[in-house]
Protein backbone atom coordinates (compact mmCIF):
# COMPACT_ATOMS: atom_id res chain seq x y z
CA UNK A 1 0.00 0.00 0.00
CA UNK A 2 1.43 3.69 -0.84
CA UNK A 3 -0.33 6.05 1.62
CA UNK A 4 0.37 9.94 0.59
CA UNK A 5 0.33 12.39 3.66
CA UNK A 6 -0.47 16.13 3.48
CA UNK A 7 2.47 16.12 1.26
CA UNK A 8 4.46 19.54 0.59
CA UNK A 9 7.03 20.32 -1.80
CA UNK A 10 8.53 23.64 -3.20
CA UNK A 11 11.19 23.89 -5.78
CA UNK A 12 12.46 27.48 -4.51
CA UNK A 13 9.61 30.15 -4.37
CA UNK A 14 7.20 27.57 -6.07
CA UNK A 15 5.08 25.28 -4.07
CA UNK A 16 4.07 22.37 -6.54
CA UNK A 17 2.79 20.16 -4.38
CA UNK A 18 0.57 21.70 -1.84
CA UNK A 19 -0.88 19.20 0.99
CA UNK A 20 -1.62 16.03 -1.34
CA UNK A 21 -3.02 13.23 0.39
CA UNK A 22 -3.84 9.98 -1.54
CA UNK A 23 -3.90 6.05 -0.86
CA UNK A 24 -3.35 3.44 -3.62
CA UNK A 25 -4.06 0.08 -2.42
CA UNK A 26 -2.21 -3.09 -3.52
CA UNK A 27 -3.41 -4.43 -7.07
CA UNK A 28 -5.13 -1.12 -8.04
CA UNK A 29 -4.36 0.95 -10.99
CA UNK A 30 -5.08 5.13 -10.38
CA UNK A 31 -4.73 7.03 -12.72
CA UNK A 32 -3.36 10.64 -12.29
CA UNK A 33 -4.89 13.20 -15.19
CA UNK A 34 -4.32 17.15 -15.14
CA UNK A 35 -2.50 19.78 -16.69
CA UNK A 36 0.54 20.38 -17.68
CA UNK A 37 2.78 21.56 -14.65
CA UNK A 38 0.46 21.06 -12.67
CA UNK A 39 2.64 18.91 -10.03
CA UNK A 40 1.92 15.37 -10.78
CA UNK A 41 5.55 13.96 -12.24
CA UNK A 42 6.69 15.72 -8.93
CA UNK A 43 4.77 13.48 -6.85
CA UNK A 44 5.70 10.61 -8.64
CA UNK A 45 9.00 11.30 -7.60
CA UNK A 46 8.70 11.89 -4.70
CA UNK A 47 7.35 8.53 -3.65
CA UNK A 48 10.43 7.03 -5.14
CA UNK A 49 12.50 9.20 -2.93
CA UNK A 50 14.22 10.80 -5.99
CA UNK A 51 12.98 14.13 -4.94
CA UNK A 52 12.93 15.38 -1.20
CA UNK A 53 9.43 16.68 0.55
CA UNK A 54 9.25 19.52 2.49
CA UNK A 55 7.01 18.12 4.80
CA UNK A 56 3.77 15.47 5.57
CA UNK A 57 4.85 11.83 4.54
CA UNK A 58 4.54 9.40 2.05
CA UNK A 59 4.54 5.29 3.46
CA UNK A 60 5.27 2.73 1.19
CA UNK A 61 4.03 -0.87 2.33
CA UNK A 62 4.37 1.07 5.91
CA UNK A 63 8.11 2.29 5.04
CA UNK A 64 8.53 5.96 5.64
CA UNK A 65 10.29 6.99 2.13
CA UNK A 66 11.52 10.28 3.65
CA UNK A 67 12.48 9.42 7.20
CA UNK A 68 16.03 9.60 7.92
CA UNK A 69 17.90 5.98 7.83
CA UNK A 70 15.23 4.56 5.26
CA UNK A 71 17.52 2.71 2.88
CA UNK A 72 16.41 4.22 -0.62
CA UNK A 73 17.99 1.86 -2.70
CA UNK A 74 16.33 -1.21 -0.99
CA UNK A 75 13.05 0.44 -1.21
CA UNK A 76 13.50 1.77 -4.86
CA UNK A 77 14.09 -2.30 -5.67
CA UNK A 78 10.50 -2.43 -4.62
CA UNK A 79 8.96 0.37 -6.90
CA UNK A 80 9.71 -0.01 -10.68
CA UNK A 81 9.30 3.66 -12.79
CA UNK A 82 9.15 4.26 -16.36
CA UNK A 83 9.91 8.58 -17.70
CA UNK A 84 8.48 9.94 -19.98
CA UNK A 85 11.72 10.37 -21.84
CA UNK A 86 12.14 6.90 -22.17
CA UNK A 87 15.89 6.82 -20.19
CA UNK A 88 17.84 3.80 -21.94
CA UNK A 89 21.38 3.73 -21.03
CA UNK A 90 22.86 3.69 -24.52
CA UNK A 91 26.67 2.34 -24.21
CA UNK A 92 24.62 -1.33 -22.76
CA UNK A 93 22.32 -3.54 -24.85
CA UNK A 94 18.81 -4.26 -24.74
CA UNK A 95 19.60 -7.00 -22.68
CA UNK A 96 22.33 -5.51 -20.50
CA UNK A 97 19.97 -2.51 -20.30
CA UNK A 98 17.69 -4.96 -18.42
CA UNK A 99 20.03 -7.25 -16.45
CA UNK A 100 22.47 -4.21 -15.12
CA UNK A 101 20.17 -3.72 -11.73
CA UNK A 102 19.83 -7.50 -11.50
CA UNK A 103 23.04 -8.25 -11.45
CA UNK A 104 24.31 -5.13 -9.77
CA UNK A 105 21.63 -4.19 -7.14
CA UNK A 106 20.13 -8.07 -6.09
CA UNK A 107 23.68 -10.00 -7.05
CA UNK A 108 22.19 -12.48 -9.48
CA UNK A 109 24.46 -14.50 -11.56
CA UNK A 110 24.83 -13.54 -15.16
CA UNK A 111 22.66 -16.30 -16.08
CA UNK A 112 19.62 -16.06 -13.84
CA UNK A 113 19.40 -12.58 -14.83
CA UNK A 114 19.64 -13.09 -18.31
CA UNK A 115 16.62 -15.88 -17.69
CA UNK A 116 14.80 -13.12 -16.28
CA UNK A 117 15.49 -10.42 -18.18
CA UNK A 118 14.47 -12.43 -21.51
CA UNK A 119 11.76 -13.42 -20.00
CA UNK A 120 10.66 -9.48 -19.22
CA UNK A 121 11.63 -8.87 -22.77
CA UNK A 122 9.62 -11.52 -24.32
CA UNK A 123 6.80 -10.40 -21.93
CA UNK A 124 7.40 -6.91 -23.37
CA UNK A 125 7.49 -8.10 -27.40
CA UNK A 126 11.52 -7.22 -27.08
CA UNK A 127 12.42 -11.21 -27.57
CA UNK A 128 14.14 -10.13 -30.61
CA UNK A 129 15.64 -7.52 -29.64
CA UNK A 130 17.96 -8.38 -26.95
CA UNK A 131 21.70 -7.82 -28.70
CA UNK A 132 20.88 -4.61 -30.32
CA UNK A 133 22.21 -1.26 -28.94
CA UNK A 134 18.79 1.09 -27.70
CA UNK A 135 19.76 3.44 -30.56
CA UNK A 136 18.72 1.22 -33.09
CA UNK A 137 15.29 1.34 -31.14
CA UNK A 138 11.87 3.17 -32.48
CA UNK A 139 10.93 5.26 -29.37
CA UNK A 140 7.74 2.86 -28.50
CA UNK A 141 10.60 -0.19 -28.48
CA UNK A 142 12.70 1.61 -26.33
CA UNK A 143 9.75 2.49 -23.60
CA UNK A 144 9.00 -0.74 -23.52
CA UNK A 145 12.68 -2.08 -22.90
CA UNK A 146 12.24 0.63 -19.87
CA UNK A 147 9.00 -0.86 -18.75
CA UNK A 148 10.85 -4.40 -19.23
CA UNK A 149 13.78 -2.63 -16.87
CA UNK A 150 11.66 -1.75 -14.12
CA UNK A 151 9.81 -5.18 -14.17
CA UNK A 152 12.71 -7.32 -14.16
CA UNK A 153 13.30 -6.50 -10.33
CA UNK A 154 10.08 -7.53 -9.59
CA UNK A 155 8.91 -4.66 -7.77
CA UNK A 156 5.24 -4.51 -6.63
CA UNK A 157 4.61 -1.10 -7.60
CA UNK A 158 5.11 0.57 -11.07
CA UNK A 159 4.94 4.10 -11.46
CA UNK A 160 4.81 5.59 -15.00
CA UNK A 161 5.46 9.11 -15.57
CA UNK A 162 3.52 10.22 -18.96
CA UNK A 163 5.47 7.39 -20.54
CA UNK A 164 3.61 7.67 -23.90
CA UNK A 165 4.18 11.98 -24.23
CA UNK A 166 7.42 11.82 -25.80
CA UNK A 167 6.19 8.98 -28.69
CA UNK A 168 4.69 9.14 -32.16
CA UNK A 169 1.27 8.75 -32.13
CA UNK A 170 1.53 5.29 -33.69
CA UNK A 171 3.82 3.76 -30.99
CA UNK A 172 1.48 4.89 -28.28
CA UNK A 173 -0.51 2.04 -28.68
CA UNK A 174 2.07 -1.01 -28.27
CA UNK A 175 3.17 1.10 -25.13
CA UNK A 176 -0.36 1.46 -23.64
CA UNK A 177 -1.27 -1.77 -24.65
CA UNK A 178 1.74 -3.25 -22.35
CA UNK A 179 0.93 -1.09 -19.72
CA UNK A 180 -2.95 -2.78 -20.35
CA UNK A 181 -1.32 -5.86 -19.92
CA UNK A 182 0.28 -5.56 -16.37
CA UNK A 183 -2.92 -4.27 -15.24
CA UNK A 184 -4.61 -7.53 -16.30
CA UNK A 185 -2.24 -9.12 -14.40
CA UNK A 186 -2.93 -7.52 -11.25
CA UNK A 187 0.30 -4.75 -10.71
CA UNK A 188 -0.63 -1.82 -8.45
CA UNK A 189 -0.36 1.08 -10.70
CA UNK A 190 -0.21 4.77 -10.57
CA UNK A 191 -0.11 6.05 -13.82
CA UNK A 192 0.11 9.44 -14.65
CA UNK A 193 -1.42 10.56 -18.03
CA UNK A 194 -2.93 12.26 -20.57
CA UNK A 195 -4.03 9.04 -22.15
CA UNK A 196 -7.67 9.69 -21.04
CA UNK A 197 -9.31 7.10 -22.98
CA UNK A 198 -6.60 4.59 -20.86
CA UNK A 199 -7.30 6.16 -17.89
CA UNK A 200 -11.07 5.98 -18.37
CA UNK A 201 -10.38 2.37 -19.28
CA UNK A 202 -7.94 0.85 -17.14
CA UNK A 203 -7.74 2.53 -13.81
CA UNK A 204 -9.75 1.40 -10.61
CA UNK A 205 -9.58 5.10 -9.86
CA UNK A 206 -8.90 8.25 -11.12
CA UNK A 207 -7.15 11.20 -9.33
CA UNK A 208 -7.86 14.32 -10.86
CA UNK A 209 -4.77 17.11 -10.15
CA UNK A 210 -4.28 20.59 -10.54
CA UNK A 211 -2.24 23.59 -8.88
CA UNK A 212 -0.63 20.79 -6.70
CA UNK A 213 -3.56 19.79 -5.21
CA UNK A 214 -5.81 16.74 -6.12
CA UNK A 215 -9.22 18.22 -6.40
CA UNK A 216 -11.26 14.75 -7.02
CA UNK A 217 -10.59 11.42 -7.25
CA UNK A 218 -12.83 8.80 -7.59
CA UNK A 219 -13.98 5.89 -10.28
CA UNK A 220 -13.72 6.56 -13.75
CA UNK A 221 -17.01 6.53 -14.12
CA UNK A 222 -17.53 8.97 -11.49
CA UNK A 223 -14.93 11.34 -12.52
CA UNK A 224 -15.51 11.20 -16.24
CA UNK A 225 -18.89 11.56 -16.14
CA UNK A 226 -20.08 13.12 -12.97
CA UNK A 227 -17.13 15.18 -11.81
CA UNK A 228 -18.07 17.05 -8.90
CA UNK A 229 -15.95 19.87 -9.32
CA UNK A 230 -16.05 22.41 -11.43
CA UNK A 231 -12.08 22.20 -12.45
CA UNK A 232 -12.54 18.72 -13.28
CA UNK A 233 -15.46 19.66 -15.50
CA UNK A 234 -13.54 22.37 -17.30
CA UNK A 235 -10.11 19.96 -17.42
CA UNK A 236 -12.15 17.36 -19.67
CA UNK A 237 -13.89 19.19 -21.83
CA UNK A 238 -10.53 20.74 -23.03
CA UNK A 239 -9.32 17.46 -23.81
CA UNK A 240 -11.91 15.48 -24.79
CA UNK B 1 75.52 11.05 -52.43
CA UNK B 2 74.24 12.07 -48.83
CA UNK B 3 76.75 12.60 -46.42
CA UNK B 4 76.19 13.07 -42.67
CA UNK B 5 78.09 12.95 -39.61
CA UNK B 6 75.20 11.77 -38.08
CA UNK B 7 75.87 7.89 -36.26
CA UNK B 8 74.31 5.28 -34.85
CA UNK B 9 75.39 5.95 -31.46
CA UNK B 10 74.15 9.24 -32.58
CA UNK B 11 70.47 7.99 -33.10
CA UNK B 12 70.98 5.11 -30.43
CA UNK B 13 71.33 8.73 -28.39
CA UNK B 14 68.17 10.38 -29.50
CA UNK B 15 65.85 7.21 -28.83
CA UNK B 16 67.63 7.27 -25.07
CA UNK B 17 66.43 10.69 -25.33
CA UNK B 18 62.89 9.23 -26.54
CA UNK B 19 62.83 6.77 -23.98
CA UNK B 20 62.86 9.58 -21.65
CA UNK B 21 59.96 11.34 -23.37
CA UNK B 22 57.90 8.90 -23.35
CA UNK B 23 58.19 7.69 -19.65
CA UNK B 24 57.87 11.43 -18.14
CA UNK B 25 54.48 11.73 -20.81
CA UNK B 26 53.26 8.11 -19.35
CA UNK B 27 53.89 9.26 -16.26
CA UNK B 28 52.52 12.60 -16.22
CA UNK B 29 49.76 11.27 -18.25
CA UNK B 30 48.48 8.14 -15.68
CA UNK B 31 49.31 10.65 -12.76
CA UNK B 32 47.35 13.68 -14.49
CA UNK B 33 44.50 11.37 -15.38
CA UNK B 34 44.00 9.59 -12.20
CA UNK B 35 44.07 13.42 -10.29
CA UNK B 36 42.03 15.13 -13.04
CA UNK B 37 39.37 12.58 -12.45
CA UNK B 38 39.26 12.71 -8.80
CA UNK B 39 39.08 16.59 -8.94
CA UNK B 40 36.94 16.58 -11.96
CA UNK B 41 34.60 14.17 -10.37
CA UNK B 42 34.52 16.10 -7.28
CA UNK B 43 33.90 20.02 -9.34
CA UNK B 44 31.07 18.25 -10.87
CA UNK B 45 29.20 16.60 -8.03
CA UNK B 46 30.09 18.80 -5.09
CA UNK B 47 28.96 21.82 -3.56
CA UNK B 48 30.40 25.26 -4.57
CA UNK B 49 32.30 25.88 -1.54
CA UNK B 50 34.02 22.39 -2.15
CA UNK B 51 34.44 23.10 -6.05
CA UNK B 52 35.17 26.63 -6.91
CA UNK B 53 38.55 26.31 -4.44
CA UNK B 54 39.75 23.26 -6.77
CA UNK B 55 38.60 24.97 -9.60
CA UNK B 56 40.66 28.33 -8.68
CA UNK B 57 43.77 26.03 -7.60
CA UNK B 58 43.81 24.24 -11.10
CA UNK B 59 43.35 27.47 -12.88
CA UNK B 60 46.63 28.62 -11.46
CA UNK B 61 47.95 25.51 -13.22
CA UNK B 62 46.24 26.17 -16.34
CA UNK B 63 47.22 29.31 -16.74
CA UNK B 64 50.97 30.17 -15.71
CA UNK B 65 53.02 28.99 -18.81
CA UNK B 66 54.85 25.29 -18.50
CA UNK B 67 58.23 26.74 -18.11
CA UNK B 68 58.01 29.19 -15.52
CA UNK B 69 56.01 26.24 -13.38
CA UNK B 70 58.71 23.96 -13.83
CA UNK B 71 61.51 26.63 -12.95
CA UNK B 72 59.80 27.54 -10.05
CA UNK B 73 59.31 24.14 -8.59
CA UNK B 74 62.64 23.00 -9.01
CA UNK B 75 64.31 26.45 -7.51
CA UNK B 76 61.15 25.90 -4.79
CA UNK B 77 62.03 22.08 -3.59
CA UNK B 78 65.67 23.04 -2.64
CA UNK B 79 64.25 25.48 -0.74
CA UNK B 80 62.14 24.13 0.78
CA UNK B 81 65.07 21.27 2.50
CA UNK B 82 63.40 18.82 -0.21
CA UNK B 83 65.27 16.76 -2.62
CA UNK B 84 63.96 16.17 -6.31
CA UNK B 85 66.08 15.37 -9.30
CA UNK B 86 64.67 16.56 -12.41
CA UNK B 87 63.09 14.23 -13.64
CA UNK B 88 60.94 13.97 -10.40
CA UNK B 89 60.30 17.27 -10.98
CA UNK B 90 59.38 17.44 -14.49
CA UNK B 91 56.96 14.47 -13.98
CA UNK B 92 55.12 16.44 -10.98
CA UNK B 93 54.92 19.38 -12.62
CA UNK B 94 53.20 18.20 -15.93
CA UNK B 95 50.58 15.52 -13.61
CA UNK B 96 49.64 18.62 -11.70
CA UNK B 97 49.73 20.54 -15.29
CA UNK B 98 47.84 17.74 -17.26
CA UNK B 99 45.52 17.65 -14.35
CA UNK B 100 44.27 20.66 -14.10
CA UNK B 101 43.17 20.34 -17.65
CA UNK B 102 41.82 16.83 -17.40
CA UNK B 103 39.73 17.68 -14.69
CA UNK B 104 37.69 20.13 -16.96
CA UNK B 105 37.41 17.54 -19.42
CA UNK B 106 35.82 14.99 -16.57
CA UNK B 107 33.94 17.51 -15.52
CA UNK B 108 32.30 18.39 -18.42
CA UNK B 109 31.86 14.91 -19.67
CA UNK B 110 30.30 13.58 -16.10
CA UNK B 111 28.06 16.69 -16.79
CA UNK B 112 26.69 16.35 -20.41
CA UNK B 113 25.60 12.84 -18.87
CA UNK B 114 21.77 14.05 -18.94
CA UNK B 115 20.39 13.90 -15.52
CA UNK B 116 17.19 11.85 -16.44
CA UNK B 117 19.40 8.47 -17.30
CA UNK B 118 21.26 9.04 -13.88
CA UNK B 119 17.42 9.04 -12.07
CA UNK B 120 16.53 6.06 -14.15
CA UNK B 121 19.54 4.05 -12.91
CA UNK B 122 19.64 5.52 -9.16
CA UNK B 123 15.69 4.92 -9.96
CA UNK B 124 16.70 1.14 -10.28
CA UNK B 125 18.01 1.19 -7.12
CA UNK B 126 21.60 1.38 -8.22
CA UNK B 127 23.79 3.41 -5.42
CA UNK B 128 25.50 6.82 -6.30
CA UNK B 129 29.17 5.00 -6.85
CA UNK B 130 27.23 2.05 -9.05
CA UNK B 131 25.47 4.84 -11.22
CA UNK B 132 28.83 6.47 -11.78
CA UNK B 133 30.89 3.40 -12.60
CA UNK B 134 28.33 1.78 -15.05
CA UNK B 135 26.47 4.48 -16.38
CA UNK B 136 28.15 8.13 -15.87
CA UNK B 137 31.53 6.50 -16.37
CA UNK B 138 30.95 4.54 -19.47
CA UNK B 139 29.17 7.39 -21.44
CA UNK B 140 31.46 10.48 -20.35
CA UNK B 141 34.67 8.40 -21.35
CA UNK B 142 32.98 8.53 -24.82
CA UNK B 143 32.56 12.06 -24.50
CA UNK B 144 35.90 13.25 -23.09
CA UNK B 145 38.05 10.61 -25.15
CA UNK B 146 38.67 13.16 -28.71
CA UNK B 147 39.64 15.82 -25.86
CA UNK B 148 41.57 13.59 -23.84
CA UNK B 149 43.60 11.87 -26.63
CA UNK B 150 44.50 15.83 -27.76
CA UNK B 151 45.74 16.35 -24.16
CA UNK B 152 48.01 13.54 -24.20
CA UNK B 153 49.49 14.59 -27.57
CA UNK B 154 49.92 18.46 -26.17
CA UNK B 155 51.33 16.85 -22.81
CA UNK B 156 54.01 14.71 -24.89
CA UNK B 157 55.21 17.96 -26.94
CA UNK B 158 55.21 19.98 -24.01
CA UNK B 159 57.65 17.48 -22.39
CA UNK B 160 60.37 19.51 -24.50
CA UNK B 161 60.10 21.96 -22.08
CA UNK B 162 61.68 20.14 -19.04
CA UNK B 163 65.01 19.79 -21.34
CA UNK B 164 65.10 23.57 -19.60
CA UNK B 165 65.85 22.09 -16.47
CA UNK B 166 68.17 19.75 -17.47
CA UNK B 167 66.30 16.44 -18.14
CA UNK B 168 68.04 14.87 -21.17
CA UNK B 169 65.07 14.31 -23.17
CA UNK B 170 64.26 13.63 -26.71
CA UNK B 171 64.55 17.76 -27.62
CA UNK B 172 67.77 18.21 -25.60
CA UNK B 173 69.17 14.84 -27.02
CA UNK B 174 68.97 16.87 -30.22
CA UNK B 175 70.63 19.83 -29.19
CA UNK B 176 73.42 18.42 -27.60
CA UNK B 177 74.18 16.43 -30.99
CA UNK B 178 73.13 20.04 -33.11
CA UNK B 179 76.07 21.81 -30.85
CA UNK B 180 78.79 18.97 -31.60
CA UNK B 181 77.20 19.11 -35.24
CA UNK B 182 76.85 22.51 -36.32
CA UNK B 183 76.16 22.23 -40.08
CA UNK B 184 73.52 19.52 -39.56
CA UNK B 185 70.96 21.21 -37.29
CA UNK B 186 67.95 20.72 -39.73
CA UNK B 187 69.06 17.38 -40.52
CA UNK B 188 69.14 16.08 -36.89
CA UNK B 189 66.42 18.18 -35.72
CA UNK B 190 64.01 16.32 -38.56
CA UNK B 191 65.32 13.13 -36.63
CA UNK B 192 64.36 14.37 -33.69
CA UNK B 193 60.34 15.65 -35.06
CA UNK B 194 59.72 12.11 -36.85
CA UNK B 195 60.55 10.55 -33.34
CA UNK B 196 57.79 12.56 -31.86
CA UNK B 197 55.45 11.54 -34.99
CA UNK B 198 55.73 8.10 -34.70
CA UNK B 199 55.02 8.12 -30.91
CA UNK B 200 52.07 10.37 -31.33
CA UNK B 201 50.58 8.79 -34.69
CA UNK B 202 49.51 5.61 -32.96
CA UNK B 203 48.27 7.44 -29.95
CA UNK B 204 45.64 9.54 -32.54
CA UNK B 205 45.04 6.52 -34.53
CA UNK B 206 43.87 4.10 -31.29
CA UNK B 207 41.74 7.07 -30.79
CA UNK B 208 39.98 7.19 -33.93
CA UNK B 209 39.48 3.69 -33.69
CA UNK B 210 37.94 3.71 -30.19
CA UNK B 211 35.75 6.81 -31.42
CA UNK B 212 34.39 4.99 -34.37
CA UNK B 213 33.46 1.83 -32.35
CA UNK B 214 31.61 3.33 -29.85
CA UNK B 215 29.42 5.73 -32.79
CA UNK B 216 28.38 1.93 -34.43
CA UNK B 217 26.71 1.36 -31.41
CA UNK B 218 24.24 4.63 -31.16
Amino acid sequence: MIEIDNVRKSFGALEVLKGVSMTVQRGEVVSVIGGSGSGKSTLLMCINGLEPIDSGRILVDGVEVHAKGTDLNKLRRNIGIVFQQWNAFPHLTVLENTTLALRKVLGKSRDEANAIAIKQLEHVGLGDKLKVFPGRLSGGQQQRMAIARALAMSPNYMLFDEVTSALDPQLVGEVLDTMRLLAKEGMTMIVVTHEMGFAREVSNRVAFFKDGLIHEIGTPKQIFEAPERPETATFLSSVL
Amino acid sequence: MFDTAVSLNDLWFLLQGAGWTLLITAIAVAGGTFLGMVFGVTRATMPVWVSLPIGFVLDIFRSVPLLIQLVLFNSFIPIMGLRASPFTVSCLVLALYTSAYCSEIVRGGVLAVPQTTRRAARSLGLTWGQDMREIVFPLALRIMLPSWIGLTLGVMKDTALVAWIGVIELLKSSQILITRMANEPLFILSIAGLIYFLISFPIARLGARLEKKWREND
